[in-house]
């Protein structure tokens, strides 16, 4: 496409979900006008218009909405402001020098060369195929997020009787949808020895519906020629292998999958950004600026979040550093990065940019557990010195753990090669 | 009265129901499945091999040299994914020399151009991801690869075009001479009166050999199961990477595919049921132990998916080609198709094909439509050729399938296509929809709307593959009124 054809923008956001619609209010608010949210979808929102439970905004509203009521916020919000949502377009390309290439129904393909450019495309949960579970390929296996879409946006049920293999929170939620739509949820079923989902899922969703959570186990074999018509569970060892005669057998029509999510990052990758093996998203840095600068990633394209607030409130930081880059405001400062240290998981950011007198404090580490533990100490520190200690009651990698670095803390790293973020029973000397 | 019926849609009777469709006469294909290429020829390794590996005088080894031949010219007037990489067989220790250097000599017999064996240095030079224990292999720059379900379904389109009927979703359940010297084949719902009939039942077409002949066969099925990997992930070999066989077995085989991808596989077990297509943990697990000696760091983390297809074996390990012996005339067949049936396939076609046409004595058409090629899909266009694209169909602006980038042009497509698609899973081998890394979780339910939309048909009909195998089960209503029948 020649240059002349392209359109100019301050920031382009690929994503109009929670995380892109946060990013561009926040943008706006910083003085960015001539910005543009683009959505493949045929209308904003994301994932949180098929969550029609409640229990969203709590932290951020103070109140507790479904996933349609919260989105619709910011969607409200968007439109106030004017900013430009396109809906049902496709972001096809992501280049290095922001060059943009979409396509859509309205007005074919588009090029756009913007300053910034915020990812915020979400993630997709993981198909039977990514854990090759043996047995048929019939119908009546739905990743859990799809079968939601079918029973809340389409109205049809995909299956009467149904077993969940995972408890990531859409497979908890599901279970309770299907059980009050008239389904049977014979067995939630997980390979972990601890679920990975929302402890209040586990007992609103499953407990209070009598449905049974089998926590180390998996199926080790689906039935059915046409139609799914049983699953076997089987316990599985330390190992995560199968014990053989333990396997329980369950006669039913659909196997919902739970098993994880994906951060869906095909541009960020053909952009040539850097990603991190272990959240499966860009590297950032406190900015949430990734390796190119001037690209920004927040929300579930970044890492898996448990909370639709937590997404929110990164993207406006996404969004403010997206309009912060454009008006020229440089963040400078000696990079340090932020490691995984004991008990960590997926630290993000994985560099803080650390500022003459810290003005940008406080900083927020998130990251997960790598299994559950009880009354241990969150413990940062920098070059081997403990700089940060914070006691938690739990911590388990169902729930994103994040913790603020205060300007104290972070004039603390001034001179740190790395800081790194641990898990430990004791709390360190200071 | 039909002139020809040909039993099986997979891609030999679909190959030679085009070949057949160049001649007047009324045909018709016959499959148990709703769709075509739904049996192996949709679940094997897609390659197009060089002709190596069948003994000299088999009709094994004619045909695939004679097919694989043909492959270019043909993929290319269908518009069928096709790419010749070349092969490797890969040789772990001297001892595996003898066996390379008589397939080579197996390659020089059967006329297979360019082979030789090349060492170590070459290999790792070629293909620097082989296991460094490598000692020697056999090169075969003429291999080949193709997509097997997008050829088959392009063949059916082109005898469709030309006047060939597909009857499909009707097993076959006896064939017989009728008192007028013609055929009678009888399906789950009609019978139908023909002059000749062709058996290319693939797993099937033993037991229809056995129906007619008194000279008997026995199938043996034989399963494979395989890994595939996302092409998102760099791929490992450009080459299809064989591992000689030895007294340990026939070893397993890493293969780029035509649209990127890389598979892994296939095993061999034989089974009793020949359509049980489950793969198991036991036949995965040796599918990734014997793929690391090809590539010792295997990486699992891109696999998308997991499948197995059936070889349809014969006892005496020849393919059985032309007429059937030992019944009554008209009858045809290509029994024992196994690998390299898929090379095999447009030699098979065409000479089956003739020799039915010579025994109908048919003239060729005079108005025989050219194969329309399948059209570049979406994801393979550049910028000005998918504006171009968009601006003959605005359908073209939306993608449905995200992973594999596939328009909602090309779905609509390929449901009015002359075999169109009438389920998911024949939307998914006609443009690829769902066949990504998510597997279908964000597309198929639009892919379903879309089949309602062009079919006419409610979403509670729509099928993931045929028969029962339905998506949904009820509204919220139904089902809610089904749990709770006293409440209103």
């Amino acid at each position: 496409m020649k240059t002349e054809n392209m359109i100019n923008v301050d920031i382009l956001i690929v994503g109009a979900g929670p995380a892109g619609l946060a990013a561009a209010i926040a943008a706006k608010e910083a003085g960015i006008n001539n910005m543009i949210v683009l959505e493949r979808e045929d209308n904003a929102g994301g994932i949180l218009r098929q969550c029609i439970h409640n229990g969203f905004g709590l932290h951020r509203f103070k109140e507790e909405l479904t996933g349609p009521e919260y989105a619709q916020r910011d969607i409200d919000k968007a439109a106030e402001m004017g900013i430009d949502v396109r809906t049902g377009v496709t972001v096809l390309n992501v280049t290095e020098d922001k060059v943009v290439t979409a396509i859509s129904r309205e007005w074919g393909l588009q090029v756009f060369k913007a300053k910034a450019v915020v990812l915020a495309m979400g993630c997709r949960e993981r198909p039977r195929g990514a854990l090759a579970i043996p047995g048929t390929r019939c119908a009546g296996i739905y990743s859990a997020g799809t079968a939601q879409k079918f029973v809340n946006l389409e109205g049809f049920m995909p299956g009467r009787k149904c077993v969940i293999l995972g408890s990531g929170d859409i497979g908890l939620i599901m279970a309770r949808r299907m059980t009050l739509q008239g389904a049977k949820v014979l067995a939630c079923v997980e390979l972990m020895p601890y679920s990975s989902g929302l402890n209040r899922n586990i007992v609103q969703c499953l407990q209070d519906y009598n449905i049974p959570l089998y926590l180390s186990h998996t199926v080790v074999d689906i039935q059915g020629k046409e139609r799914v018509t049983g699953v076997t569970v089987a316990k599985v060892d330390e190992n995560r292998r199968p014990i053989p005669g333990s396997e329980i057998q369950f006669e039913c029509d659909t196997l919902l999958l739970s098993v994880g999510l994906l951060p869906e990052n095909e541009l960020t990758i053909g952009a040539g950004v850097e990603m991190s093996n272990v959240t499966s998203g860009a590297v950032v840095d406190d900015c949430l600026q990734t390796s190119i600068p001037g690209i920004f990633a927040c929300g579930n394209v970044l890492h898996v979040h448990d909370l639709v607030d937590h997404v929110s409130n990164e993207s406006f930081k996404a969004g403010k550093a997206a309009a912060d880059y454009v008006n020229g405001i440089v963040h400078t400062g000696r990079e340090v990065p932020v490691k995984d240290g004991v008990g960590v998981r997926g630290c993000v950011p994985q560099t803080i940019k650390l500022e003459k007198g810290a003005e940008h404090a406080p900083v927020s580490v998130m990251f997960r557990s790598d299994r559950v533990y009880q009354n241990h100490y969150i413990v940062v520190k920098a070059d081997g010195k403990a700089i940060f200690a914070q006691k938690k009651m739990i911590c388990t990698p169902g729930e994103m753990a994040d913790i603020s670095l205060n300007a104290k803390a972070l004039a603390a790293c001034e001179e740190a090669a790395e800081i790194v973020v641990s898990i430990e029973a004791e709390k360190p000397a200071m | 009265m039909y002139d020809a019926i040909i039993i099986g849609a997979g891609v030999i009777g679909c190959a030679v129901a085009q070949q057949l469709a160049k001649y007047s006469g009324k045909i018709a294909v016959i499959d148990r499945m709703e769709d075509v290429a739904d049996g192996a020829s949709k679940a094997n390794s897609g390659i197009v091999h060089a002709g190596f590996d069948a003994h000299p005088g088999t009709e094994k080894a004619r045909l695939n040299v004679k097919g694989s031949k043909m492959y270019g010219k043909l993929a290319k007037e269908l518009g069928v994914p096709y790419g010749q990489p070349g092969a490797l067989v890969l040789g772990f220790s001297e001892e595996d020399r003898p066996t390379l250097e008589n397939l080579l000599k197996q390659a020089i017999a059967n006329e297979v151009e360019g082979c030789r064996i090349v060492e170590r240095d070459e290999i790792l030079k070629m293909e620097p991801n082989t296991n460094p224990d490598v000692v020697c292999a056999l090169y075969a720059p003429t291999s080949g690869l193709v997509s097997p379900y997008e050829m088959t379904c392009a063949l059916a389109d082109s005898a469709a075009e030309n006047g060939a009927e597909f009857i499909l979703n009707n097993p076959v359940l006896e064939v017989k001479p009728t008192m007028d010297g013609n055929w009678l084949v009888i399906t789950e719902r009609n019978e139908y009166k023909t002059r000749a009939v062709v058996n290319c039942a693939g797993m099937g077409s033993g037991v229809i050999h056995n129906m007619i002949s008194s000279r008997k066969v026995k199938m043996i099925a034989r399963r494979g199961e395989y890994y595939l990997l996302d092409h998102m992930a760099e791929i490992p070999f450009t080459m299809t990477m064989f591992q000689c066989p030895t007294k340990m077995g026939k070893g397993v085989l890493v293969s780029p595919t035509t649209h990127g991808n890389t598979l892994l596989g296939p095993t061999a077990d034989d089974i009793d049921n020949g359509y049980d297509v489950a793969t198991t943990r036991k036949a995965l697990d040796t599918v990734l132990e014997k793929v690391k000696l090809t590539w010792k760091n295997v990486n699992l983390r891109p696999v998308i998916t997991t499948f197995s297809g059936i070889r349809a074996h014969e006892e005496n390990g020849d393919f059985i080609i032309g007429e059937v012996e030992g019944a009554p005339a008209g009858a045809f067949e290509a029994v024992g198709v196994e690998s390299p049936g898929l090379s095999a396939a447009p030699a098979i076609g065409q000479e089956l094909g003739d020799q039915v046409a010579a025994f109908l004595k048919a003239e060729l058409k005079t108005d025989w439509v050219k194969p329309t090629p399948v059209p570049k899909s979406f994801r393979n266009m550049t910028d000005e050729e998918r504006q171009a694209a968009y601006e003959q169909d605005k359908e073209y602006g939306v993608l449905v399938c995200r992973c594999e980038q596939v328009t909602e042009a090309e779905i609509r497509a390929a449901i009015r296509r002359p075999v169109g698609a009438r389920s998911i899973d024949a939307v998914k081998r006609r443009t690829r929809a769902g066949m990504g890394r998510c597997q279908g979780g964000f597309c198929s339910p639009r892919v379903l709307e879309i089949l309602c939309e062009e079919l006419g048909v409610s979403p509670l009909e729509i099928t993931k593959c045929g028969g029962d195998s339905k998506l949904l089960v009820g509204t919220l209503t139904q089902i809610a009124k089904e749990a709770r029948p006293d409440e209103n």
